[in-house]
């Protein structure tokens, strides 16, 4: 089928995700502001206004409370959705577990903020990786296309009989979020008929079958149930890919797990998620035109972790640089370092892999910081040794 | 990406900087390019210094990091100049547009260039003589179209007029005046190397 773009426009990641949701159109949104995610609930709510959506807009007062209405909505057998970004995520935190654990479909566009101390309004991803294990799906995204295509394939995710779990889209705030680039948007009904309609499996207000939700676990259930909970992540992956496969068939943007980007020959790699991607990309083109066998691997789905099909991709790979949007301060370096690392430990041809905090509160992540990372992974490939400092900080003063 | 046109635009907090660098990236989406409009967030007031940017290409623009060496700055605002180094990171071969009422020879001494194309347009005065308000903004993409040859002058206004058309159906005056001073600007930039 040929791609039914309805319009090329020009957005922000912001206005994308507004947009996305508009189609969508959600039964009930709670809303709560947060720089950069505000411009989100603040255009969303001119839809609602204007009489373009048939959503329940409900103004809470708290991010804890923007939660607690989404499940309690979704609960009753809503689609519901909020949005959020940074300290608003870290307020959500009990919530989000509780969101995982009942089982309900909410999707979340998360525009990636910086966490305090010191206060800080800029990108990066200390506040999603901070609840990645939460039981919420994670779908990074590189740019506003992605925002608004990952959004529209989260509802089909979050909601399928096998799934059935929460899940948040981020992408890079002012990066992403303020930063206007072309976009091509779907026609309504084709987002609509896309995504179709929800049929959750129970509803509170189905009273002629009454369920309990949030009762109490002692030693006797909380553990079979909190199993439950992590089945379909060792699934998700399937239906993940199933759903880009049909966006793609329908709308012919390709969507996968990860994106593996120049990496059939490549001798060293990069790991990367979110807009540095896009950034990274131009670098290894570059090298590319000089000989250098560079690739780049762009993760999409943080959770449920790819690590089977990452480990194929890496196989064979000399030197491997992950870069960490945020620090685990762990004294092993960033979150996504250690699930590459452990996805690799059973690759056939293991790779050295090191890595790279990089663009902690916004702090620009350029070509040239880039090109540096291929060039330490450039000496390693030639050494064949693995440095004695794993974990390095790019573009910080010290 | 065979060919990234990169531009800074430097006004103050409220003259519109951000709007501009937003209706440029828009104006050349009708004419097929791709582009990218993004602003610099700071702590922002009213009358301080701002930075806006616009990357645009031919071909798909994936680079996501900041711009910090643009082959065309825009000055919206002259008096920035005694205080913002407009210049910084301008190619040997890049250009500047100022709106200012002063002539353009002026400048490169002022500014220290060498190579460099210096451009100026009384971006202010069109605007009050057109639009009715100090708004340089809307003028000084007539003075780029002009400068940089991106795209045709006349395509890129019929695509503004059609935009214009949505958002100001009740206030032709707005549009006629906008149109006008794209036009002007264009026909009336100036560069040192024309005397």
């Amino acid at each position: 089928m040929a791609t039914q773009t309805k319009e090329r426009v020009a957005l922000t990641g912001n206005e994308a995700a507004a947009l996305a949701m508009k189609q969508i159109n959600p039964d009930v949104c709670a809303a709560y502001p947060i720089t950069p995610q505000t411009e989100i609930m603040q255009i969303f709510s001119s839809y609602v206004a204007d009489g373009l959506v048939d959503t329940e807009l409900v103004t809470v007062e708290s991010e804890h409370s923007a939660m607690s209405a989404s499940i309690g909505a979704a609960a009753a057998g809503a689609r519901a959705m909020t949005a959020t970004s940074s300290q608003g995520l870290a307020l959500m935190w009990e919530m989000l577990y509780i969101a995982a654990g009942l089982r309900l479909p909410i999707v979340m566009p998360m525009v990636n903020r910086a966490l305090s101390a010191p206060i800080n309004i800029h990108c990066d991803h200390s506040d999603s990786m901070g609840c990645r294990d939460s039981g919420w799906i994670q779908i990074n995204s590189e740019n506003a296309q992605e925002v608004y295509d990952n959004l529209i394939q989260a509802i089909r995710i979050a909601e399928h009989p096998d799934i059935q779990l929460p899940a948040m889209v981020t992408f890079d705030g002012f990066i992403i979020s303020h930063g206007m680039e072309i976009v091509d948007t779907l026609n309504d009904d084709d987002v609509k008929a896309f995504i179709g309609p929800y049929k959750p499996a129970y509803s509170l207000l189905d009273v002629d079958h009454p369920i309990t939700v949030g009762a109490i676990d002692f030693t006797d259930y909380y553990f079979e149930h909190r199993r439950a909970v992590a089945e379909p992540m060792f699934h998700a992956h399937k239906v993940i890919e199933a759903v880009a496969a049909e966006f793609e068939q329908k709308f012919g943007r390709k969507y996968g797990l990860f994106e593996a980007y120049k990496m059939d020959d490549a001798e060293v790699a990069i790991v990367v998620l979110g807009s540095t991607a896009g950034t990274a990309k131009v670098v290894v083109d570059e090298l590319r035109e000089q000989g250098i066998k560079a690739g780049l691997v762009k993760i999409r789905v943080f959770r449920p972790f790819p690590y089977r099909q990452l480990a194929d991709t890496l196989s064979g790979v000399r030197a491997v640089a992950v870069m960490d949007r945020s620090d685990g301060l762990s004294g092993f370096g960033g979150p996504v370092f250690g699930e590459v690392r452990s996805a690799l430990y059973d690759a056939k041809q293991r790779p050295i892999v090191v890595d790279y905090v990089y663009g902690l509160g916004g702090r620009d992540i350029t070509l040239e910081h880039i090109s540096s990372v291929y060039q330490d992974l450039l000496t390693i490939q030639k050494t064949g040794e693995v440095p004695t400092q794993l974990v390095k900080y790019l573009g910080v003063r010290e | 990406m065979a060919k990234l046109t990169e531009i800074r635009w430097h006004g103050r907090g409220g003259q519109g900087a951000k709007t501009a660098a937003l209706l440029f990236g828009e104006a050349l989406l009708g004419q097929g390019k791709y582009i990218q409009a993004f602003p610099e967030y700071g702590p922002e007031r009213m009358g301080a210094p701002v930075q806006s940017y616009n990357r645009i290409s031919d071909q798909p623009i994936t680079i996501h990091c900041g711009v910090t060496s643009p082959q065309v700055v825009v000055v919206l605002d002259p008096t920035l100049m005694d205080t913002v180094d407009v210049t910084s990171g301008l190619p040997e071969d890049g250009t500047i547009i100022i709106n200012t009422d002063q002539p353009a020879s002026k400048f490169r001494q002022k500014l220290g260039l060498n190579s460099q194309r210096v451009h100026t347009v009384d971006a202010s005065r069109i605007a009050m003589e057109t639009i009715g308000r100090n708004i340089p903004n809307t003028p000084m993409m007539g003075a780029l179209v002009r400068v940089t040859g991106l795209v045709d002058l006349e395509e890129m206004l019929e695509d503004t007029k059609k935009k214009l058309e949505k958002k100001f159906r009740s206030k032709p005056e707005v549009i006629e005046g906008n149109l006008a001073a794209i036009r002007r600007a264009y026909d009336e930039v100036k560069s040192d190397q024309e005397g």
